[in-house]
């Protein structure tokens, strides 16, 4: 096996004293930006990029991604304990993250989000060791259509399978839509709705968005219960880790599923976000018994959290074989590649192998020493909860603050949080979903632009969306995801039966 | 030049020996972080030109601050630019401009002008070359502007950055000296257009060297012409039978089209003399380190350093030509 013996040249490489010291002060500083909300992975690495500068490349990317990795893993913490999204995929990780520390389960929901964050990642870097570039090659399919199918299945398994109204999912995502066009429109080059102002250049940042209809909404909503958290009663013990693994084995079919769908989405760039949400409703989907999702489901946490970490770690792959960054992080640290000297693209594999390989050998370790280093930490975050609300909300509310503005670096960006944050809080008493609204946000755009591309590059013909076996599936895929609800009760009227309930 | 130098040194050490005998060389210093404005996205070709000024400043220590690299891509860049428009006198931040700072006021309407900054150094001029998927049919630039005229209803399509946008203007121009219509797709980034390209979804893109270099290498793509007046002058083998000096000019090969892109320095508006002073001397002593020329030649870059009143000269120059080439594609918005 070529691979195998690649592979044991990489940790080769890689097991020396200082590069393994690199690589957990990479972990440890990664837990840390990960826990605050905003100072996410792409921030953590581009403040430390300049101090690897005079390092060699290999330990420059290991210390790097190993950041990475302890972001990645830190990002859930937030999510599960105080309902505020560290990161983009981590919006899914608060459905059931969040009620389960509310029940007093937060030890077992942090120790579910981080094994979960194992497995996926596990699974991508075997699969990045053993089909590297063959797997690398899936990605250069993907055309505007192929890109405007991914989201169009995205939005419509949204709506298909969503547990609230489907009006108000629509509503929702309608003004995600609205809010994600703001700023410089890519394909005519104007700027649309920013009415003058220099701030809106930028349009409406994810992060800022999530914070405040995430965060602040919350702090608002348990100010009006009395100010009173409802995981006081947590049990914190180390053996609640153990116990947690004893019953995983359970749910072997939701990791594998959302590992699949995690790596898929992670190899066509930009679908780690895509991944969890997919992930989670697909689990809700085939769950035999589909009562408790959104109360505090451990399924509900696995699913996201596998889904998006098998795509966070399997969007290094195109940004090594291509070129392409599948994610806001491997942007920055594409940039670190060529300061180091190394040019990504199709021969990175075979001219610096040293380099790739270290890479992927200390995708394991990391993930290994960085699973053990949280699991640790677990009682230690759990119990931030028997903290009185009446002193943790101003922390809570400063960190958010400290994270909007960490962004941009701009102050109108806590203003949009607290107005965001506004608008989370009537959304919620009216009982409409936040999460369509976010996932607009992020790939409304996105979803546009491949759109008016597709239909350029088609001149204007919709079957463009047909056009191959690729594009063709995903589009219908994705129509069958809108109407289920009427697909399943026009199977249940034609059995005769009574109609099947719909999720 | 040298011995205006040469005069100006001696009346300085005439003033300075009545004053002190060791008198700072420079009127001003900086004393805090200094922040380094890139109007684009994460790695694309203006960030990696940051982090090689980063790296260039610290390896050779020629900064006592540190540098920051702060991204401000929105609206295809023009938020780094309003944002240096507003920080006019601070001497702490600069930017890592190129075209946009013309194209952006005409095509959206930005209001925003070169002269509202201090311009310091252009350090690089970018070459854009003509690429094909090394799988198409079409071997020169004679062929393919042939197939693109035969085309009729199935026009090529061409990728490239952003809309109305050099690359855009680029397109129009090809347009224009061939009489062929593209349908011309644009993409967020040039590393988007270059795959685009390798997966056959356009026929065509007119990328930076540095943004298809990984795809010429491994054969994916096929250089046709280079849109410059002279070849670039890099002579190691790049692919194993060309050097980036084997790809002609596009008017050696029939299509009279010459384009280039600044890589400028600028810092904002109402600063001192004396701050820019300080700054041009720092990027004299950048244009000299090893990282800036491996870097130029990596990326295929045109050497050149224009400062002072050239670059001015230069600037209004360029500016004139965008606003003709963008008039005449109808890029140029309604007032």
């Amino acid at each position: 096996m070529d691979a195998l013996l690649s592979l044991m040249h990489g940790f080769e490489v890689l097991l020396t004293f200082d590069k393994m010291l690199l690589m957990l002060v990479g972990i440890t500083l990664g837990i840390l930006v990960g826990v605050l909300p905003g100072l996410g992975g792409p921030n953590g690495v581009a403040i430390l990029l300049p101090l690897t500068f005079s390092m060699d490349p290999t330990s420059a990317i290991v210390m790097l991604s190993c950041l990475y990795w302890g972001a990645l893993f830190g990002g859930a913490i937030t999510s599960i304990l105080f309902n505020i999204p560290g990161e983009a995929w981590s919006v899914a990780t608060t459905f059931d993250g969040y009620p389960m520390a509310q029940k007093g389960q937060a030890a077992e929901a942090l120790t579910a989000a981080f094994t979960a964050s194992f497995v996926g990642s596990l699974f991508a870097v075997l699969l990045i060791t053993f089909l590297a570039p063959s797997i690398a090659e899936f990605a250069i399919w993907f055309g505007p259509p192929e890109f405007f199918a991914v989201y169009l299945l995205t939005f419509c398994s949204f709506v298909g399978l969503g547990r609230e109204a489907k009006h108000k999912i629509v509503i929702s995502l309608i003004v995600g839509f609205l809010l994600a066009a703001v700023g410089m429109d890519t394909v005519s080059g104007q700027l649309r709705m920013t009415y003058g102002s220099v701030e809106l250049l930028r349009g409406f940042d994810f992060l800022v968005a999530v914070i405040g209809l995430f965060g602040i909404s919350e702090i608002l909503l348990t100010m009006e219960d009395q100010l009173a958290f409802k995981g006081q009663k947590a049990v914190i013990r180390m053996r609640v880790v153990w116990e947690t693994w004893k019953t995983l084995p359970r749910y072997w079919v939701t990791l594998l599923r959302s590992s699949i769908i995690g790596c898929w989405l992670g190899i066509t760039p930009g679908g780690a976000i895509a991944a969890s949400f997919m992930g989670y409703n697909l689990a809700k989907r085939f769950a035999r018994d589909k009562e408790g999702f959104g109360q505090g489901r451990i399924d509900g946490v696995l699913a996201p959290e596998t889904a998006a970490h098998a795509a966070g770690t399997s969007a290094l792959l195109p940004m090594l074989a291509l070129g392409i960054p599948g994610s806001g992080t491997a942007a920055v640290l594409l940039g670190g590649l060529m300061v180091w000297g190394l040019q990504p693209g199709p021969l990175l594999f075979t001219e610096h192998a040293d380099f790739v390989w270290g890479l992927i050998a200390s995708m394991y370790l990391g993930n290994i020493a960085g699973l053990i280093i949280v699991l640790a930490t677990v009682p230690l975050f759990a119990a931030v909860l028997r903290v009185p609300f009446a002193t943790i909300a101003p922390m809570i509310i400063v960190s958010c603050a400290v994270g909007a503005f960490a962004v941009q670096n701009a102050m109108f960006d806590i203003w949009l949080m607290l107005a965001f944050g506004v608008v989370g809080y009537v959304f919620k008493k009216l009982d409409y979903p936040l999460a369509p609204l976010v996932l607009a946000l992020v790939l409304g755009d996105k979803a546009e632009d491949a759109f008016r591309q597709a239909m350029i590059g088609a001149r204007g013909n919709m079957g463009v969306f047909w056009s191959n076996g690729l594009v063709g599936t995903i589009t219908t895929l994705a129509l069958l995801m809108l109407f289920w609800p009427v697909i399943m009760k026009l199977v249940g009227l034609v059995r005769g039966g009574r109609a099947p309930r719909t999720a | 030049m040298w011995s205006a130098e040469l005069k100006r040194g001696a009346v300085a050490a005439i003033f300075a020996g009545g004053l002190c005998a060791a008198a700072p060389a420079l009127a001003w210093e900086p004393t805090k972080p200094i922040e380094i404005i890139v109007p684009a996205g994460a790695g694309g070709a203006t960030d990696q030109m940051a982090r090689m000024i980063q790296a260039a400043v610290q390896k050779n220590n020629l900064l006592k601050v540190p540098t920051v690299v702060s991204l401000k891509g929105g609206a295809s860049g023009g938020e780094g630019l309003m944002d240096m428009k507003a920080s006019a006198g601070d001497p702490y931040k600069f930017i890592i401009a190129q075209s946009s700072i013309y194209t952006l006021p005409f095509s959206a309407k930005l209001p925003f002008s070169w002269k509202d900054m201090t311009p310091v150094a252009i350090i690089a001029l970018d070459e854009f070359v003509l690429w094909v998927n090394s799988g198409a049919p079409y071997k020169t630039t004679a062929e393919f502007t042939a197939a693109a005229k035969k085309a009729g209803t199935e026009t090529l399509r061409m990728g490239g950055t952003g809309s109305k946008r050099e690359d855009q203007i680029l397109t129009a121009a090809i347009e224009k000296a061939t009489g062929a219509k593209f349908a011309y797709i644009p993409y967020k980034s040039g590393g988007e257009a270059a795959t685009q390209l390798v997966g056959n979804h356009t026929e065509a893109n007119v990328n930076n060297p540095s943004e298809n270099v990984a795809q010429w290498r491994a054969g994916q793509v096929r250089a046709l012409c280079l849109f410059d007046t002279a070849r670039l002058p890099y002579d190691e083998k790049v692919t194993p039978d060309m050097a980036w000096k084997d790809i002609p000019t596009c008017k050696e090969v029939g299509l009279d089209i010459d384009y280039t892109m600044l890589r400028g320095i600028f810092l904002p508006g109402k600063v001192t003399p004396d701050q820019v002073a300080f700054y041009q001397d720092l990027f004299r002593k950048i244009a000299q380190t090893p990282e800036y020329k491996d870097y130029l030649k990596n990326q295929a870059l045109k050497a050149a350093y224009i400062e002072g009143e050239a670059m001015t000269k230069f600037l209004q120059e360029d500016e004139a030509r965008h606003k003709a080439l963008m008039t005449e594609a109808g890029f140029i918005a309604a007032h």
